[in-house]
């Protein structure tokens, strides 16, 4: 770009050449070329653009060969009377140049760090990501989610291994070995690892991956002391084939409450007031008869859902119940005394319905773009 | 699951007559019967009552001969000149079971039978055929194909009632348009796999008048001494339990057994879900379907008296009616006859699938029917053990009324007569050791202490008794409590418990009120839960994102990784019956599954990674004791509660990250930097900075699947091993296909969750005296590691030493030959004085003096 030459730079040299010319001496009490040389340099110093040539000015108007300074010098020869009237002149002209250059100074210094500012401006909008951002799975942070729901209320959240014994999976459950419900649940059998030492093959382990958390309900009824409020949120297995809605590896979340004087109303209202929490202030739940082998009277529960596609209405969300008092006598908890309540629904149908999610492959191929999609929370 | 014909049942129950399969549905979900689905009409279009007016057989070029007919359908004929549908349509046909003028079911362009098989005019045999003439298996009627219906044959006469007039709709007829609804049925609710059960909750859903068809219709016949002998010969009873305490036989003289069965119960079967057969056989489905009752008729001339119901012997087999030679073992029940000796010929498997031999055939006419009464457990425990689980094996597993024999094989014998053209025999026998009911003694103020509603006794006792239940007073009890015989149909109601789903039930869920009970305060999440979420947030917040995977493993991934035999991660649970035969086992680490995870979201084009999982694996120790089987409903003892928490396998919690690629992505800003075995390490310092324990690094240059250079071996201070971290070996990487350096890390969160701190951290005070900076080089033998170096300046620093950082490595002519020379920068501070030069010198000396005396360092010249 061709630009004429700023205009300042022309007033900058004629301003140099005002104050380059050999200085001129002046008598000390000549009161009128000190006036004229203060004037020469409040003019120079006004001219000086930037903080070079206001040096180059104070050089010139207070240096050892400034007009002023050779003045000053003369001052020696004088007689004495007329020390005093040379003082009466150069001081107020010195102190006046003084204040202007500190005052020229600070415009110029405060032009200056504003200029500099300008010229380190950067993009913004330049990409920033040097990292690839993390994320957690969310399915891990709905079971987060989850437990802070029922810590709120004052529940506790119990954890139970995966691989378990078949007496805490079914028996103390009031599956028994023949019972019809223990066909229901669709479960992978295991077995120990073979002892090289051993002769023979192994004894049946009777272990089995959990086909729900409801083992833990199990374990808790018989360590903890009552009353007991737990939730066991986990990971479960049922011996389905991978496909949209169906997956071998899954979550649960169940609740179990055991006390006093709890009925289904209290069922109820825990239910409700979890689907609150998870769907919105107008979800709530309902009860339909059915069957389980841990709970009596059971339910089928329906969640009304009000992000429903297509309009809101009922799905089902889970299965809940009064604990059956096998269960109870299997922890040795009287049934006259103590009664409690259960439920248990899926995390993964939750997070299908509460964030549109279509597919459950999506859920368990580990593809990090599912998680980022989601960062940190859900 | 049972499917519902509204038609059907209807018969027992009065239903609405505008009643859709919907609103059916939504009736039955109330008191819980779920549905299953609905069935639609499985025929469309027009399908219409056509007679035929001529049949030309016309043989063509390869032998084969078809029909040319011509088929007056009514108001659906061809127009004439004067535009009057009078023209039969002509319709080639390759059945020759019927004549002309005979009437049949004529299928019309337009029409869409099952499969979908639409119907349109279309050229044939040199004729254009302008519609179909229909077999029963055409309609989805029936398996019979060989031939098509002829309306007087199947019934439909109008004398039974029906219009026959060429041209009236013929899906109405056939019953082809009625939707079906199946439900499903929950374990305890055995007696809604009939219509008897179905009908009788449709009543306690709607109040609809129901009529029971399980009671006797009139007086059943006592057991004559001519009846055909039974025995029960129960040699080893399961839980005490005889498999059989009722057996009634009927007989049924000249029959027609073979016969098919008239169309509407052929329909009413196929709606079912059941292949018509026979009469014979299709009756004694029929009633099981309707009652609930399994039933099965034997050709009566091929039986030898007595029929003994026994155990199977050792070495015992069996061809069931499917073809199937079964081995028996010796807690299946059987039905026996006396050919070659008592109780010497099997029959069937009890209450499962008869045999083959003693079948109704076509040389039937004289017909034994067996109604009979078994064990739930002895028939589920077969039909599990054969894989049978037939439609008879799925009713006497739940549990069928031992009052209905009689009454269901009365059903048969009437239907026997009246479609079969037999006579009842007299003879009857009826083994009968039913054990008496026990009542329940059931607290009225039950069902309000349980659900929370305050029932009135009335209603209590009216609910009890609506579904079947004997209620009466205890004497001398007051009326707080009553003694309840439940029906004979409901085995499920065993306790209080199941009397009280019953109120609730048929009062209703829906009046059961909403209340939020208040728990006492709890203790909050653990320290344990709260240290797991402070990691996996501190990962993702340092990059890595959190994936799952299931922990099913093959054997050949550990190969993959290089884990040899011997290693304690070989000694994994072994799936009994895992979904795929190459992952059969339970990982026993997760790596395993995370570098699955990895190498698919490369495949996907992610390169840049940065992955953990936090997860259980599964470590047995081979030859462990199994976990006891113990009886449900009783508390383990101390003894049996240890032998059950011994028998589960240790599942630690571990976590483990994988990264591949660019750690930093390059940019405008310049060229990133590759993920490398210092981020692996970095990232397990980082968790274990996060739980606040101290963990120690050393090398490790023998764990697979890590480069033997570059593994880092994890250690609390005590030495308890806790993981390892590093670069993976270069032959992993090529086996598994990962991008080229890729690193990983494996710790064990129980360890470090068990070595975090509990106490409070105490505070440290700060000196606000000045800092004095010192920099020391020491060279020393490469082989040398880093960390013995610093931990040597650093004990030999002593207190001043606030900070001490390694700031460069470096190798070269200059240290000499094996040599490297390490760089450090101290902070020195003392707290409670100015440091002079010779207190740093001092401090500095003595540094040099350690790191000389442990690990030969010289001072860099």
């Amino acid at each position: 770009m061709s630009t004429p030459e700023p205009a300042h730079s022309d007033e900058s040299a004629a301003s140099t050449e005002a104050v380059t010319p050999a200085p001129e001496s002046f008598s000390p009490i000549d009161a009128d070329a000190a006036a004229r040389a203060l004037e020469v340099a409040l003019a120079a110093i006004a001219q000086a653009h930037d903080l070079d040539e206001l040096k180059a000015v104070r050089i010139a108007q207070t240096g050892d060969r400034s007009p002023l300074a050779l003045a000053n010098r003369e001052i020696g020869k004088l007689a004495p009377a007329d020390k005093a009237t040379a003082g009466k002149v150069l001081g107020p002209v010195r102190a006046a140049i003084g204040k202007a250059l500190a005052a020229r100074q600070v415009v110029l210094e405060a032009e200056r760090d504003a200029r500099v500012l300008v010229e380190e401006a950067v993009d913004v909008t330049l990409p920033v990501d040097r990292r690839p951002s993390g994320a957690r799975h969310p399915l891990e942070v709905l079971q987060e989610h989850v437990a802070d729901f029922f810590v709120s209320m004052g529940w506790e959240i119990a954890e139970g291994p995966e691989v378990e014994a078949e007496w805490f999976n079914f028996d103390a459950l009031n599956f028994g070995p023949d019972h019809p419900a223990r066909q229901m649940q669709d479960t992978f059998f295991v077995e120990g690892p073979a002892d090289p030492d051993a002769a023979q093959a192994p004894e049946p382990a009777h272990l089995v991956l959990r086909t729900h958390t409801s083992p833990v309900q199990a374990r808790t009824l018989l360590e903890r002391d009552l009353p007991i409020y737990i939730a066991c949120p986990g990971k479960v297995f049922r011996t389905d084939e991978l496909d949209a809605t169906h997956t071998p590896v899954f979550h649960q979340v169940e609740g179990l409450a055991v006390d006093k004087g709890l009925t289904m109303a209290h069922l109820l209202g825990t239910l409700d007031h979890f689907a609150k929490a998870m769907f919105g202030p107008d979800a709530k739940t309902r009860l339909r008869p059915s069957f389980f082998p841990f709970t009596e009277p059971s339910a089928e529960m329906d969640l009304w859902f009000p992000q429903k596609k297509g309009g809101a209405g009922w799905i089902e969300w889970g299965g809940c119940g009064m604990v059956n008092p096998n269960v109870l006598l299997a922890a040795g908890i009287d049934p006259e005394v103590y009664s409690g309540f259960a439920f248990g629904m899926g995390i993964e149908r939750t997070l299908m319905l509460r964030h549109g999610i279509a597919d459950m492959h999506d859920m368990v191929e580990g593809d990090v773009r599912f998680s980022q999609h989601f960062g940190m929370g859900i | 699951m049972p499917y519902i014909s509204l038609s059907w049942l209807g018969e027992h129950v009065e239903l609405p007559a505008d009643l859709t399969a919907e609103q059916l549905a939504a009736d039955l979900v109330r008191v819980g019967l779920e549905e299953e689905g609905v069935h639609g009409a499985a025929v469309t279009g027009p399908l219409v009552v056509g007679q035929v007016v001529s049949l030309v057989k016309e043989e063509q070029k390869n032998g084969k001969v078809i029909n040319w007919c011509q088929v007056d359908v009514g108001v659906h004929n061809a127009l004439d000149d004067e535009g009057r549908p009078t023209v039969p349509r002509g319709i080639i046909c390759g059945a020759h079971n019927f004549v002309a003028g005979d009437r049949v079911v004529a299928a019309l362009p337009g029409a869409v039978l099952p499969g979908p098989f639409p119907i349109a005019s279309r050229k044939t045999y040199g004729h254009i055929s302008d519609g179909m003439i229909c077999s029963a298996r055409e309609l989805g009627l029936g398996e019979d194909h060989d031939g098509i219906i002829v309306l007087d044959r199947f019934g439909y006469t109008e004398e039974n009632g029906y219009d026959t007039t060429p041209g009236t709709d013929a899906i109405a007829m056939l019953g082809l348009g009625e939707e079906v609804l199946e439900i499903n049925v929950t374990p305890d609710r055995g007696y809604c796999f009939s219509m008897r059960g179905v009908a009788r909750e449709y009543s306690h859903s709607t109040g609809a008048a129901f009529t029971d068809p399980g009671l006797p219709q009139g007086p059943l016949p006592e057991p004559t001494s001519d009846g055909f002998e039974v025995v029960v010969e129960d040699v080893a009873p399961i839980h005490a339990q005889v498999g059989c305490d009722r057996f009634v036989t009927r007989i049924v003289r000249g029959v027609d057994a073979t016969a098919p069965s008239p169309a509407w119960m052929q329909r009413r079967l196929t709606q079912a879900g059941m292949r018509p057969i026979s009469l014979a056989v299709d009756v004694t489905n029929y009633v099981m379907l309707d009652l609930g009752q399994p039933l099965h008729a034997y050709d009566l001339a091929t039986l030898a008296a007595p029929i003994v119901v026994r155990r199977a012997h050792e070495g015992e087999h069996l061809t069931t009616l499917d073809g199937v030679d079964r081995a028996l073992s010796t807690e299946d029940l059987l039905i026996t006859d006396s050919v070659g000796g008592t109780g010497a010929r099997v029959l069937g498997l009890a209450g499962i699938m008869g045999g083959a031999e003693t079948e109704v055939s076509g040389s039937t006419t004289d017909v034994l029917i067996e109604a009979a009464h078994f064990d739930q457990v002895s028939i589920a425990r077969s039909a599990r053990r054969h894989k049978l689980p037939s439609e008879a094996a799925k009713r006497f597993e739940r549990g069928v009324d031992p009052l209905l024999p009689a009454v269901a094989a009365q059903r048969v014998v009437d239907l026997l007569v009246e479609l079969g053209g037999g006579v009842a025999d007299p003879a009857v026998s009826d083994l009968s050791d039913l054990p008496e009911r026990e009542p329940i003694t059931f607290a009225l103020s039950e069902p309000e202490r349980l659900v929370g509603v305050p029932y009135t006794a009335d209603q209590v006792i009216g609910v009890l008794r609506e579904i079947g239940c004997e209620v009466s007073e205890i004497e001398g009890d007051g009326p707080a409590r009553v003694r309840v015989l439940t029906p004979t149909w409901r085995p499920d109601l065993t306790g209080s418990a199941e009397l009280v789903e019953e109120v609730a039930r048929l009062v209703g869920y829906d009046k059961i009120p909403s209340i939020l009970p208040t728990a006492p305060a709890g203790g909050g999440l653990t320290a344990g839960q709260l240290a797991r979420r402070s990691v996996a947030r501190s990962l993702a917040e340092a990059g890595f994102v959190e994936t799952l995977s299931y922990p099913f493993i093959g054997a050949g991934q550990l190969d993959e990784l290089g884990i040899e035999q011997g290693d304690p991660r070989r000694s994994a649970l072994r799936v009994l019956n895992p979904l795929s035969a190459e992952k059969n086992l339970m990982r026993t680490n997760l790596l395993v599954t995370l570098l699955d995870t990895a190498r698919r979201n490369v495949a996907r084009g992610t390169t840049d990674l940065a992955i953990f999982e936090m997860g259980l694996v599964t470590r047995p120790v081979a030859g462990s004791p199994a976990a006891p089987q113990l009886p449900g409903a009783v508390r383990p003892s101390d003894a049996e509660l240890a032998a059950l928490h011994a028998g589960v396998p240790a599942q630690p919690r571990r976590v483990a990250g994988l990264l591949a690629g660019h750690r930093d992505l390059p940019g405008w800003w310049g060229a990133g930097r590759l993920a490398d075995w210092t981020d692996a390490i970095s990232a397990v310092r980082l968790v274990a900075d996060r739980l606040g324990v101290d963990v120690v690094v050393s090398s490790d240059p023998d764990h697979a699947p890590w480069h033997p250079g570059r593994c880092a071996k994890i250690t609390l201070a005590d030495g308890t091993p806790v993981g390892h971290a590093g670069e993976l070996h270069p032959k992993v990487i090529e086996r598994t296909g990962l991008p080229a350096r890729a690193v990983a890390f494996e710790i064990d969160l129980d360890v470090l969750l068990a070595a975090a701190p509990t106490e409070p951290r105490q505070g440290e005070p700060v000196s606000t005296f000045p800092l004095a900076k010192e920099d020391l080089a020491l060279v020393v033998d490469a082989d040398v590691p880093a960390q013995d170096v610093f931990d040597a300046i650093s004990a030999g620093a002593g207190e001043l030493l606030e900070e001490l950082r390694l700031f460069d490595v470096f190798t070269g002519e200059q240290v000499g030959a094996g040599k490297k020379s390490l760089a450090f920068s101290l902070r020195l501070r003392a707290s409670d004085r100015t440091l002079t030069a010779e207190d740093t010198a001092a401090v500095r000396e003595a540094a040099v003096a350690e790191a000389h005396a442990r690990c030969g360092a010289e001072l860099r010249g």
